[in-house]
Protein backbone atom coordinates (compact mmCIF):
# COMPACT_ATOMS: atom_id res chain seq x y z
CA UNK A 1 0.00 0.00 0.00
CA UNK A 2 2.70 2.45 1.03
CA UNK A 3 4.67 1.45 -2.08
CA UNK A 4 1.75 2.25 -4.35
CA UNK A 5 1.04 5.57 -2.64
CA UNK A 6 4.67 6.44 -3.13
CA UNK A 7 4.48 5.71 -6.84
CA UNK A 8 1.29 7.75 -7.23
CA UNK A 9 2.77 10.65 -5.28
CA UNK A 10 5.81 10.51 -7.51
CA UNK A 11 3.73 10.85 -10.67
CA UNK A 12 1.61 13.63 -9.22
CA UNK A 13 4.67 15.62 -8.27
CA UNK A 14 6.70 15.05 -11.44
CA UNK A 15 5.39 18.09 -13.39
CA UNK A 16 6.04 20.42 -10.46
CA UNK A 17 9.49 19.05 -9.77
CA UNK A 18 10.43 19.11 -13.45
CA UNK A 19 9.51 22.77 -13.87
CA UNK A 20 11.12 23.84 -10.60
CA UNK A 21 14.32 21.94 -11.36
CA UNK A 22 14.53 23.28 -14.88
CA UNK A 23 13.75 26.93 -14.10
CA UNK A 24 14.86 27.43 -10.47
CA UNK A 25 17.44 24.88 -9.37
CA UNK A 26 19.32 24.78 -12.68
CA UNK A 27 19.41 28.58 -13.16
CA UNK A 28 20.65 28.91 -9.60
CA UNK A 29 23.57 26.56 -10.24
CA UNK A 30 24.20 28.27 -13.53
CA UNK A 31 24.06 31.69 -11.86
CA UNK A 32 26.69 30.61 -9.34
CA UNK A 33 28.88 29.32 -12.16
CA UNK A 34 28.33 32.50 -14.18
CA UNK A 35 29.36 34.65 -11.23
CA UNK A 36 32.82 33.05 -11.06
CA UNK A 37 33.54 33.50 -14.77
CA UNK A 38 34.14 36.59 -16.89
CA UNK A 39 31.27 36.07 -19.34
CA UNK A 40 29.95 39.06 -21.24
CA UNK A 41 27.08 39.07 -23.73
CA UNK A 42 27.92 37.02 -26.82
CA UNK A 43 31.23 35.70 -25.48
CA UNK A 44 31.67 32.58 -23.39
CA UNK A 45 33.90 33.29 -20.40
CA UNK A 46 36.30 31.24 -18.34
CA UNK A 47 36.79 30.66 -14.63
CA UNK A 48 38.23 33.64 -12.77
CA UNK A 49 37.47 32.71 -9.16
CA UNK A 50 35.98 35.32 -6.87
CA UNK A 51 37.21 38.23 -8.91
CA UNK A 52 33.69 39.51 -9.68
CA UNK A 53 32.84 39.55 -6.00
CA UNK A 54 35.97 41.41 -4.94
CA UNK A 55 35.31 43.82 -7.78
CA UNK A 56 31.74 44.60 -6.75
CA UNK A 57 32.61 44.91 -3.07
CA UNK A 58 35.07 47.63 -4.02
CA UNK A 59 32.51 49.33 -6.23
CA UNK A 60 31.05 52.36 -4.48
CA UNK A 61 27.78 52.17 -6.45
CA UNK A 62 27.34 48.57 -5.32
CA UNK A 63 27.92 49.57 -1.73
CA UNK A 64 25.36 52.34 -2.02
CA UNK A 65 22.91 49.89 -3.58
CA UNK A 66 23.49 47.38 -0.76
CA UNK A 67 23.02 50.03 1.91
CA UNK A 68 19.94 51.37 0.10
CA UNK A 69 18.40 47.90 -0.02
CA UNK A 70 18.75 47.37 3.73
CA UNK A 71 17.47 50.85 4.60
CA UNK A 72 14.63 50.55 2.07
CA UNK A 73 13.56 47.18 3.46
CA UNK A 74 13.87 48.22 7.10
CA UNK A 75 12.10 51.57 6.89
CA UNK A 76 9.24 50.44 4.66
CA UNK A 77 8.63 47.31 6.74
CA UNK A 78 8.19 49.35 9.90
CA UNK A 79 5.74 51.70 8.20
CA UNK A 80 3.83 48.93 6.43
CA UNK A 81 3.44 47.01 9.66
CA UNK A 82 2.36 50.02 11.71
CA UNK A 83 -0.10 51.40 9.15
CA UNK A 84 -1.29 47.94 8.09
CA UNK A 85 -2.03 46.99 11.68
CA UNK A 86 -3.84 50.26 12.26
CA UNK A 87 -5.97 49.74 9.16
CA UNK A 88 -6.65 46.13 10.13
CA UNK A 89 -7.87 47.24 13.57
CA UNK A 90 -10.16 49.82 11.94
CA UNK A 91 -11.52 47.21 9.52
CA UNK A 92 -12.12 44.78 12.37
CA UNK A 93 -14.93 46.99 13.69
CA UNK A 94 -18.52 46.75 12.53
CA UNK A 95 -19.60 49.49 10.15
CA UNK A 96 -21.76 49.91 7.10
CA UNK A 97 -20.20 49.21 3.73
CA UNK A 98 -17.39 47.15 5.24
CA UNK A 99 -17.28 44.66 2.37
CA UNK A 100 -16.96 47.49 -0.15
CA UNK A 101 -14.24 49.26 1.77
CA UNK A 102 -12.29 46.03 2.12
CA UNK A 103 -12.60 45.30 -1.61
CA UNK A 104 -11.48 48.79 -2.68
CA UNK A 105 -8.65 48.99 -0.20
CA UNK A 106 -6.90 46.01 -1.80
CA UNK A 107 -6.69 47.76 -5.18
CA UNK A 108 -3.12 49.09 -4.76
CA UNK A 109 -2.03 45.51 -4.15
CA UNK A 110 -3.79 43.88 -7.10
CA UNK A 111 -3.32 46.51 -9.83
CA UNK A 112 -0.09 45.73 -11.74
CA UNK A 113 2.74 47.45 -9.87
CA UNK A 114 4.34 49.06 -12.89
CA UNK A 115 1.07 50.64 -13.98
CA UNK A 116 0.22 52.17 -10.62
CA UNK A 117 3.84 53.25 -10.16
CA UNK A 118 3.57 55.19 -13.42
CA UNK A 119 0.70 57.14 -11.88
CA UNK A 120 2.98 57.94 -8.93
CA UNK A 121 5.75 59.00 -11.27
CA UNK A 122 3.33 61.41 -12.90
CA UNK A 123 2.30 62.73 -9.48
CA UNK A 124 5.98 63.22 -8.62
CA UNK A 125 6.73 65.04 -11.88
CA UNK A 126 8.93 68.07 -11.09
CA UNK A 127 6.94 70.48 -13.24
CA UNK A 128 3.40 69.15 -13.07
CA UNK A 129 3.31 67.56 -9.63
CA UNK A 130 -0.05 67.60 -7.91
CA UNK A 131 1.75 67.37 -4.56
CA UNK A 132 3.64 70.58 -5.30
CA UNK A 133 0.33 72.24 -6.13
CA UNK A 134 -1.25 70.94 -2.92
CA UNK A 135 1.61 72.00 -0.63
CA UNK A 136 1.79 75.34 -2.38
CA UNK A 137 -1.94 75.94 -1.90
CA UNK A 138 -1.57 74.96 1.75
CA UNK A 139 1.28 77.52 1.95
CA UNK A 140 3.79 74.92 3.04
CA UNK A 141 6.17 75.56 0.14
CA UNK A 142 6.72 78.36 -2.31
CA UNK A 143 9.27 76.80 -4.62
CA UNK A 144 9.00 73.41 -6.29
CA UNK A 145 10.06 70.16 -4.67
CA UNK A 146 11.94 67.84 -7.01
CA UNK A 147 10.56 64.58 -5.64
CA UNK A 148 12.61 62.19 -7.72
CA UNK A 149 15.49 64.43 -8.71
CA UNK A 150 17.07 64.97 -5.32
CA UNK A 151 18.98 61.85 -4.12
CA UNK A 152 17.73 61.83 -0.50
CA UNK A 153 14.20 62.78 -1.40
CA UNK A 154 14.07 60.28 -4.28
CA UNK A 155 14.66 57.38 -1.91
CA UNK A 156 11.94 58.68 0.42
CA UNK A 157 9.55 59.00 -2.53
CA UNK A 158 10.25 55.42 -3.62
CA UNK A 159 9.67 54.22 -0.06
CA UNK A 160 6.35 56.05 0.04
CA UNK A 161 5.14 54.18 -3.03
CA UNK A 162 6.31 50.87 -1.58
CA UNK A 163 4.44 51.53 1.66
CA UNK A 164 1.35 52.57 -0.30
CA UNK A 165 1.38 49.30 -2.21
CA UNK A 166 2.19 47.12 0.80
CA UNK A 167 -0.23 48.46 3.43
CA UNK A 168 -3.34 46.75 1.96
CA UNK A 169 -1.60 43.38 1.95
CA UNK A 170 -0.58 43.77 5.59
CA UNK A 171 -4.02 45.05 6.56
CA UNK A 172 -5.99 42.24 4.92
CA UNK A 173 -3.66 39.50 6.19
CA UNK A 174 -3.63 40.90 9.74
CA UNK A 175 -7.40 41.37 9.60
CA UNK A 176 -7.74 37.64 8.88
CA UNK A 177 -5.56 37.02 11.94
CA UNK A 178 -7.61 39.41 14.09
CA UNK A 179 -10.83 37.64 13.14
CA UNK A 180 -9.57 34.37 14.59
CA UNK A 181 -9.15 35.95 18.04
CA UNK A 182 -12.01 35.01 20.34
CA UNK A 183 -13.84 38.20 21.47
CA UNK A 184 -14.51 36.57 24.87
CA UNK A 185 -10.84 37.08 25.70
CA UNK A 186 -11.24 40.84 25.24
CA UNK A 187 -14.35 40.84 27.34
CA UNK A 188 -12.63 38.90 30.10
CA UNK A 189 -9.70 41.30 30.05
CA UNK A 190 -12.07 44.29 30.13
CA UNK A 191 -13.89 42.86 33.14
CA UNK A 192 -10.53 42.43 34.86
CA UNK A 193 -10.04 46.18 34.37
CA UNK A 194 -7.67 46.28 31.40
CA UNK A 195 -7.95 49.46 29.35
CA UNK A 196 -7.98 49.58 25.56
CA UNK A 197 -4.21 49.82 25.21
CA UNK A 198 -3.55 47.04 27.76
CA UNK A 199 -6.03 44.79 25.97
CA UNK A 200 -4.25 45.37 22.68
CA UNK A 201 -0.82 44.82 24.13
CA UNK A 202 -1.59 41.78 26.34
CA UNK A 203 -4.34 40.05 24.36
CA UNK A 204 -4.39 41.04 20.68
CA UNK A 205 -0.69 41.44 19.98
CA UNK A 206 0.56 38.08 21.40
CA UNK A 207 -2.25 36.18 19.66
CA UNK A 208 -1.61 37.98 16.40
CA UNK A 209 2.15 37.50 16.53
CA UNK A 210 2.38 34.25 14.49
CA UNK A 211 0.44 35.77 11.57
CA UNK A 212 2.38 39.03 11.89
CA UNK A 213 5.71 37.21 11.74
CA UNK A 214 4.82 35.29 8.60
CA UNK A 215 3.49 38.41 6.87
CA UNK A 216 6.53 40.48 7.85
CA UNK A 217 9.07 37.85 6.78
CA UNK A 218 7.30 37.29 3.49
CA UNK A 219 7.16 41.02 2.84
CA UNK A 220 10.81 41.49 3.79
CA UNK A 221 11.85 39.04 1.08
CA UNK A 222 9.70 40.75 -1.54
CA UNK A 223 10.90 44.22 -0.58
CA UNK A 224 14.54 43.21 -0.39
CA UNK A 225 14.40 41.85 -3.93
CA UNK A 226 12.30 44.74 -5.29
CA UNK A 227 12.95 45.95 -8.81
CA UNK A 228 9.88 47.51 -10.42
CA UNK A 229 9.44 50.61 -8.27
CA UNK A 230 12.99 51.84 -8.64
CA UNK A 231 13.16 50.88 -12.31
CA UNK A 232 10.08 52.96 -13.12
CA UNK A 233 10.50 55.88 -10.72
CA UNK A 234 14.20 56.71 -10.99
CA UNK A 235 15.98 53.97 -12.92
CA UNK A 236 18.52 54.00 -10.08
CA UNK A 237 19.31 57.70 -10.49
CA UNK A 238 19.94 60.52 -9.84
CA UNK A 239 23.66 59.71 -10.16
CA UNK A 240 23.10 56.03 -9.17
CA UNK A 241 21.92 57.11 -5.72
CA UNK A 242 18.75 55.02 -5.53
CA UNK A 243 19.84 51.62 -6.84
CA UNK A 244 18.82 48.43 -5.08
CA UNK A 245 20.59 45.09 -5.59
CA UNK A 246 18.15 44.09 -8.31
CA UNK A 247 18.20 47.30 -10.33
CA UNK A 248 21.99 47.52 -10.22
CA UNK A 249 22.26 43.87 -11.28
CA UNK A 250 19.98 44.70 -14.20
CA UNK A 251 21.97 47.77 -15.17
CA UNK A 252 25.28 45.89 -15.12
CA UNK A 253 24.07 42.51 -16.41
CA UNK A 254 21.55 43.58 -19.05
CA UNK A 255 22.28 47.27 -19.58
CA UNK A 256 26.05 46.99 -20.03
CA UNK A 257 26.10 43.28 -20.87
CA UNK A 258 28.55 42.27 -18.13
CA UNK A 259 26.61 39.07 -17.48
CA UNK A 260 28.85 37.50 -14.88
CA UNK A 261 29.18 40.69 -12.86
CA UNK A 262 25.40 41.17 -12.97
CA UNK A 263 24.91 37.58 -11.81
CA UNK A 264 27.32 38.22 -8.95
CA UNK A 265 25.36 41.32 -7.87
CA UNK A 266 22.10 39.33 -7.91
CA UNK A 267 23.68 36.54 -5.91
CA UNK A 268 24.89 39.03 -3.33
CA UNK A 269 21.25 39.12 -2.20
CA UNK A 270 21.35 35.41 -1.47
CA UNK A 271 22.90 35.30 2.04
CA UNK A 272 20.39 37.77 3.46
CA UNK A 273 17.46 36.04 1.76
CA UNK A 274 18.66 32.66 3.01
CA UNK A 275 18.83 33.97 6.54
CA UNK A 276 15.23 35.18 6.40
CA UNK A 277 14.00 31.91 4.86
CA UNK A 278 15.79 29.78 7.47
CA UNK A 279 14.38 31.94 10.23
CA UNK A 280 10.90 31.66 8.73
CA UNK A 281 11.10 27.84 8.49
CA UNK A 282 12.34 27.66 12.06
CA UNK A 283 9.57 29.94 13.26
CA UNK A 284 6.79 28.06 11.45
CA UNK A 285 8.04 24.76 12.87
CA UNK A 286 8.14 26.20 16.37
CA UNK A 287 4.59 27.54 16.12
CA UNK A 288 3.33 24.24 14.70
CA UNK A 289 4.93 22.20 17.46
CA UNK A 290 3.50 24.33 20.22
CA UNK B 1 -21.70 61.68 27.24
CA UNK B 2 -23.26 60.40 24.03
CA UNK B 3 -22.19 63.56 22.22
CA UNK B 4 -18.66 62.98 23.44
CA UNK B 5 -18.73 59.37 22.24
CA UNK B 6 -19.84 60.48 18.80
CA UNK B 7 -17.04 63.01 18.59
CA UNK B 8 -14.57 60.37 19.65
CA UNK B 9 -15.81 57.97 17.03
CA UNK B 10 -15.24 60.61 14.35
CA UNK B 11 -11.73 61.26 15.57
CA UNK B 12 -10.63 57.67 16.08
CA UNK B 13 -12.57 55.89 13.38
CA UNK B 14 -14.04 57.93 10.51
CA UNK B 15 -11.16 60.34 10.19
CA UNK B 16 -8.33 57.77 9.96
CA UNK B 17 -10.48 55.47 7.83
CA UNK B 18 -11.23 58.32 5.44
CA UNK B 19 -7.55 59.19 5.22
CA UNK B 20 -6.63 55.60 4.44
CA UNK B 21 -9.26 55.31 1.71
CA UNK B 22 -8.29 58.66 0.20
CA UNK B 23 -4.58 57.89 0.26
CA UNK B 24 -4.93 54.37 -1.12
CA UNK B 25 -7.30 55.25 -3.94
CA UNK B 26 -6.17 58.73 -5.01
CA UNK B 27 -3.52 57.49 -7.50
CA UNK B 28 -6.21 55.60 -9.43
CA UNK B 29 -8.42 58.66 -9.56
CA UNK B 30 -5.45 60.63 -10.80
CA UNK B 31 -4.83 58.02 -13.48
CA UNK B 32 -8.44 58.29 -14.65
CA UNK B 33 -8.51 62.09 -14.68
CA UNK B 34 -5.25 62.27 -16.61
CA UNK B 35 -6.59 59.82 -19.18
CA UNK B 36 -9.43 62.15 -20.18
CA UNK B 37 -7.64 65.48 -19.73
CA UNK B 38 -6.62 67.33 -22.91
CA UNK B 39 -2.91 68.03 -23.40
CA UNK B 40 -3.19 71.80 -23.02
CA UNK B 41 -4.58 71.29 -19.50
CA UNK B 42 -2.22 68.42 -18.76
CA UNK B 43 0.95 70.40 -19.27
CA UNK B 44 0.20 73.35 -17.04
CA UNK B 45 2.87 73.72 -14.37
CA UNK B 46 1.88 73.17 -10.76
CA UNK B 47 1.89 76.90 -9.97
CA UNK B 48 -0.08 77.94 -13.04
CA UNK B 49 -3.18 79.95 -12.01
CA UNK B 50 -5.45 77.65 -14.05
CA UNK B 51 -4.00 74.39 -12.66
CA UNK B 52 -7.16 72.48 -11.81
CA UNK B 53 -6.06 69.12 -10.56
CA UNK B 54 -9.22 67.34 -9.59
CA UNK B 55 -11.44 67.63 -12.63
CA UNK B 56 -11.40 68.68 -16.23
CA UNK B 57 -13.90 70.83 -18.06
CA UNK B 58 -13.02 69.43 -21.50
CA UNK B 59 -12.88 65.65 -21.23
CA UNK B 60 -11.37 63.99 -24.28
CA UNK B 61 -10.80 60.49 -25.60
CA UNK B 62 -7.78 61.55 -27.66
CA UNK B 63 -5.29 59.76 -25.42
CA UNK B 64 -7.19 56.49 -25.58
CA UNK B 65 -7.51 56.81 -29.37
CA UNK B 66 -3.84 57.61 -29.62
CA UNK B 67 -2.99 54.60 -27.47
CA UNK B 68 -5.08 52.18 -29.50
CA UNK B 69 -4.16 53.52 -32.93
CA UNK B 70 -0.54 54.60 -32.59
CA UNK B 71 0.79 51.82 -30.38
CA UNK B 72 0.62 48.03 -30.25
CA UNK B 73 -1.41 48.23 -27.05
CA UNK B 74 -4.05 45.75 -28.22
CA UNK B 75 -1.30 43.25 -29.05
CA UNK B 76 0.20 43.69 -25.57
CA UNK B 77 -3.21 43.08 -24.01
CA UNK B 78 -3.62 39.86 -25.98
CA UNK B 79 -0.11 38.69 -25.20
CA UNK B 80 -0.55 39.35 -21.51
CA UNK B 81 -3.94 37.64 -21.44
CA UNK B 82 -2.65 34.57 -23.27
CA UNK B 83 0.48 34.28 -21.14
CA UNK B 84 -1.37 34.87 -17.87
CA UNK B 85 -4.06 32.29 -18.71
CA UNK B 86 -1.60 29.65 -19.92
CA UNK B 87 0.75 30.11 -16.96
CA UNK B 88 -2.21 30.03 -14.56
CA UNK B 89 -3.60 26.81 -16.06
CA UNK B 90 -0.25 25.04 -15.95
CA UNK B 91 0.33 26.17 -12.37
CA UNK B 92 -3.14 25.17 -11.24
CA UNK B 93 -2.79 21.70 -12.73
CA UNK B 94 0.59 21.17 -11.10
CA UNK B 95 -0.51 22.78 -7.85
CA UNK B 96 -3.73 20.76 -7.50
CA UNK B 97 -2.20 17.34 -8.10
CA UNK B 98 1.01 18.18 -6.26
CA UNK B 99 -0.89 19.65 -3.33
CA UNK B 100 -3.06 16.54 -3.18
CA UNK B 101 0.01 14.29 -3.11
CA UNK B 102 1.64 16.30 -0.33
CA UNK B 103 -1.52 16.57 1.76
CA UNK B 104 -2.94 13.09 1.38
CA UNK B 105 -0.37 10.51 0.34
CA UNK B 106 2.13 9.00 2.71
CA UNK B 107 5.52 8.57 1.14
CA UNK B 108 9.15 9.03 2.00
CA UNK B 109 10.53 12.56 1.50
CA UNK B 110 7.02 14.07 1.75
CA UNK B 111 8.08 16.53 4.44
CA UNK B 112 11.31 17.39 2.68
CA UNK B 113 9.58 17.98 -0.67
CA UNK B 114 6.95 20.17 0.98
CA UNK B 115 9.68 22.30 2.54
CA UNK B 116 11.62 22.46 -0.74
CA UNK B 117 8.55 23.72 -2.59
CA UNK B 118 7.88 26.26 0.15
CA UNK B 119 11.45 27.53 -0.17
CA UNK B 120 11.14 28.01 -3.93
CA UNK B 121 8.02 30.07 -3.19
CA UNK B 122 10.34 32.52 -1.46
CA UNK B 123 12.86 32.75 -4.31
CA UNK B 124 12.43 36.20 -5.87
CA UNK B 125 12.58 36.54 -9.65
CA UNK B 126 15.34 39.11 -9.38
CA UNK B 127 17.73 36.51 -7.98
CA UNK B 128 17.78 34.35 -11.11
CA UNK B 129 16.88 36.50 -14.08
CA UNK B 130 20.38 36.72 -15.56
CA UNK B 131 21.22 33.00 -15.73
CA UNK B 132 17.61 32.30 -16.67
CA UNK B 133 17.93 34.63 -19.67
CA UNK B 134 20.90 32.51 -20.80
CA UNK B 135 18.89 29.32 -20.42
CA UNK B 136 15.95 30.79 -22.33
CA UNK B 137 18.34 31.57 -25.16
CA UNK B 138 19.77 28.04 -25.08
CA UNK B 139 16.30 26.56 -25.44
CA UNK B 140 15.55 28.96 -28.33
CA UNK B 141 12.39 30.32 -26.73
CA UNK B 142 13.63 33.88 -26.21
CA UNK B 143 11.28 36.58 -27.54
CA UNK B 144 8.34 34.14 -27.71
CA UNK B 145 5.40 33.80 -25.29
CA UNK B 146 6.84 30.43 -24.23
CA UNK B 147 9.68 32.18 -22.42
CA UNK B 148 7.08 33.51 -19.96
CA UNK B 149 4.51 30.70 -20.07
CA UNK B 150 7.19 28.26 -18.90
CA UNK B 151 8.93 30.51 -16.36
CA UNK B 152 5.92 32.15 -14.66
CA UNK B 153 4.88 28.80 -13.15
CA UNK B 154 8.12 28.82 -11.16
CA UNK B 155 6.69 31.44 -8.84
CA UNK B 156 3.04 30.38 -9.27
CA UNK B 157 3.31 26.61 -8.69
CA UNK B 158 4.84 26.82 -5.20
CA UNK B 159 2.10 29.20 -4.15
CA UNK B 160 -0.69 27.10 -5.75
CA UNK B 161 0.69 23.87 -4.29
CA UNK B 162 0.97 25.37 -0.85
CA UNK B 163 -2.54 26.83 -0.94
CA UNK B 164 -4.09 23.62 -2.28
CA UNK B 165 -2.24 21.54 0.27
CA UNK B 166 -3.78 23.61 3.04
CA UNK B 167 -7.19 23.30 1.41
CA UNK B 168 -7.04 19.52 0.94
CA UNK B 169 -6.12 19.11 4.59
CA UNK B 170 -9.45 20.69 5.57
CA UNK B 171 -11.45 18.11 3.56
CA UNK B 172 -12.20 15.09 5.78
CA UNK B 173 -10.42 11.92 4.74
CA UNK B 174 -13.56 9.91 5.49
CA UNK B 175 -15.26 11.24 2.34
CA UNK B 176 -12.63 9.60 0.20
CA UNK B 177 -12.58 6.44 2.26
CA UNK B 178 -16.36 6.05 1.89
CA UNK B 179 -16.09 6.35 -1.86
CA UNK B 180 -13.35 3.76 -1.95
CA UNK B 181 -15.35 1.33 0.16
CA UNK B 182 -18.14 1.79 -2.40
CA UNK B 183 -15.71 0.56 -5.03
CA UNK B 184 -14.15 3.76 -6.41
CA UNK B 185 -10.47 3.67 -7.28
CA UNK B 186 -8.14 6.25 -5.76
CA UNK B 187 -8.17 8.18 -9.02
CA UNK B 188 -11.95 8.22 -9.12
CA UNK B 189 -12.18 9.29 -5.49
CA UNK B 190 -9.70 12.06 -6.21
CA UNK B 191 -11.33 13.27 -9.42
CA UNK B 192 -14.99 12.96 -8.48
CA UNK B 193 -15.03 13.48 -4.72
CA UNK B 194 -12.09 15.56 -3.58
CA UNK B 195 -11.45 17.94 -6.47
CA UNK B 196 -15.07 19.14 -6.78
CA UNK B 197 -15.11 20.01 -3.07
CA UNK B 198 -11.83 21.85 -3.56
CA UNK B 199 -13.25 24.20 -6.23
CA UNK B 200 -13.22 27.30 -3.97
CA UNK B 201 -9.56 26.66 -3.19
CA UNK B 202 -8.79 26.17 -6.88
CA UNK B 203 -10.55 29.45 -7.69
CA UNK B 204 -8.56 31.33 -5.04
CA UNK B 205 -5.29 29.94 -6.32
CA UNK B 206 -6.25 30.59 -9.94
CA UNK B 207 -7.26 34.21 -9.42
CA UNK B 208 -4.18 34.93 -7.38
CA UNK B 209 -1.97 33.30 -10.01
CA UNK B 210 -3.66 35.27 -12.78
CA UNK B 211 -3.10 38.63 -11.08
CA UNK B 212 0.52 37.73 -10.28
CA UNK B 213 1.16 36.85 -13.93
CA UNK B 214 -0.41 40.09 -15.09
CA UNK B 215 1.81 41.95 -12.64
CA UNK B 216 5.12 40.25 -13.51
CA UNK B 217 7.70 42.62 -14.94
CA UNK B 218 11.38 41.69 -14.88
CA UNK B 219 11.16 38.37 -16.76
CA UNK B 220 8.98 39.99 -19.42
CA UNK B 221 11.42 42.91 -19.63
CA UNK B 222 14.49 40.71 -20.06
CA UNK B 223 13.18 37.74 -22.07
CA UNK B 224 11.19 39.64 -24.71
CA UNK B 225 12.63 42.18 -27.11
CA UNK B 226 10.37 42.85 -30.10
CA UNK B 227 7.60 45.40 -29.50
CA UNK B 228 4.85 43.07 -30.78
CA UNK B 229 5.77 40.36 -28.28
CA UNK B 230 5.63 42.52 -25.16
CA UNK B 231 3.24 42.36 -22.24
CA UNK B 232 1.24 45.37 -21.04
CA UNK B 233 3.55 46.52 -18.20
CA UNK B 234 6.69 46.25 -20.33
CA UNK B 235 5.07 47.65 -23.47
CA UNK B 236 3.69 50.70 -21.70
CA UNK B 237 7.01 51.49 -20.01
CA UNK B 238 9.31 50.83 -22.95
CA UNK B 239 7.25 52.08 -25.90
CA UNK B 240 5.45 55.10 -24.44
CA UNK B 241 8.53 56.62 -22.88
CA UNK B 242 11.05 57.80 -25.46
CA UNK B 243 14.27 58.78 -23.76
CA UNK B 244 13.24 61.65 -21.55
CA UNK B 245 9.90 62.26 -23.24
CA UNK B 246 6.88 60.94 -21.42
CA UNK B 247 3.56 60.81 -23.22
CA UNK B 248 1.57 61.16 -20.04
CA UNK B 249 -1.90 61.06 -21.57
CA UNK B 250 -1.48 57.75 -23.43
CA UNK B 251 0.68 56.43 -20.56
CA UNK B 252 -2.09 56.92 -18.02
CA UNK B 253 -4.67 55.60 -20.51
CA UNK B 254 -2.51 52.50 -20.90
CA UNK B 255 -2.12 52.11 -17.16
CA UNK B 256 -5.87 52.45 -16.67
CA UNK B 257 -6.97 50.11 -19.45
CA UNK B 258 -4.16 47.67 -18.68
CA UNK B 259 -5.49 47.34 -15.14
CA UNK B 260 -9.06 46.60 -16.21
CA UNK B 261 -8.79 42.82 -16.81
CA UNK B 262 -7.28 42.31 -13.37
CA UNK B 263 -9.84 44.60 -11.79
CA UNK B 264 -12.72 42.71 -13.45
CA UNK B 265 -11.45 39.30 -12.39
CA UNK B 266 -10.87 40.69 -8.92
CA UNK B 267 -14.31 42.30 -8.61
CA UNK B 268 -16.07 39.03 -9.44
CA UNK B 269 -14.08 36.98 -6.99
CA UNK B 270 -13.16 39.34 -4.14
CA UNK B 271 -13.89 36.77 -1.45
CA UNK B 272 -11.80 34.09 -3.12
CA UNK B 273 -9.05 36.57 -3.68
CA UNK B 274 -8.98 37.62 -0.04
CA UNK B 275 -8.89 33.93 0.91
CA UNK B 276 -5.94 33.55 -1.47
CA UNK B 277 -4.03 36.46 0.05
CA UNK B 278 -4.50 35.24 3.58
CA UNK B 279 -3.92 31.62 2.54
CA UNK B 280 -0.71 32.59 0.81
CA UNK B 281 0.82 33.72 4.06
CA UNK B 282 -0.74 31.23 6.41
CA UNK B 283 0.07 28.15 4.34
Amino acid sequence: MLEREGALAFWLLVPTLALLTLFIAYPFVRGVWLSVTNTVVGEPGHFIGLHNFTKIFNDSIFRTAALNTFVYTGVTTVFKLALGLWLALLLNRHFRGKAWVRAFILLPFIIPTVLSTLAWKWMFDPTFSVFNWLFWKLSIINSRINWLGDPELAMASIMTVNVWRGVPFYAISLLAGLQTINPDLHEAAAIDGANRWQRFWHVTWPLLLPVTMVVVLFSIIQTFADFQLVYVLTGGGPANATHLFATYAYQIGVGTGLLSEGAAISLAMFPALLLVVVFQLWYIRRVENR
Amino acid sequence: MIEGAKWKKWLWFYLPMGMFILGLLFPFYWMAVTTVRPDRELYRPWNHPLYSPFWTTHPTFDHIKNLLQETLFDRWMWNTMLIALAATLISLLCGVIGGYALARLRFRWAGLLGTAIFVTYLVPQTLLFIPLADIIRDYHIGDTPWALILTYPTFLIPFCTWLMMGYFKTIPKELEECARIDGATRWQAMLYIVFPIAVPGILSAGIFAFTLSWNEFIYALVFLSSPEQKTVPVGVVSELIRGDVFFWGPLMAGALIGSIPVAIVYSFFVEYYVAGVTGSVKG
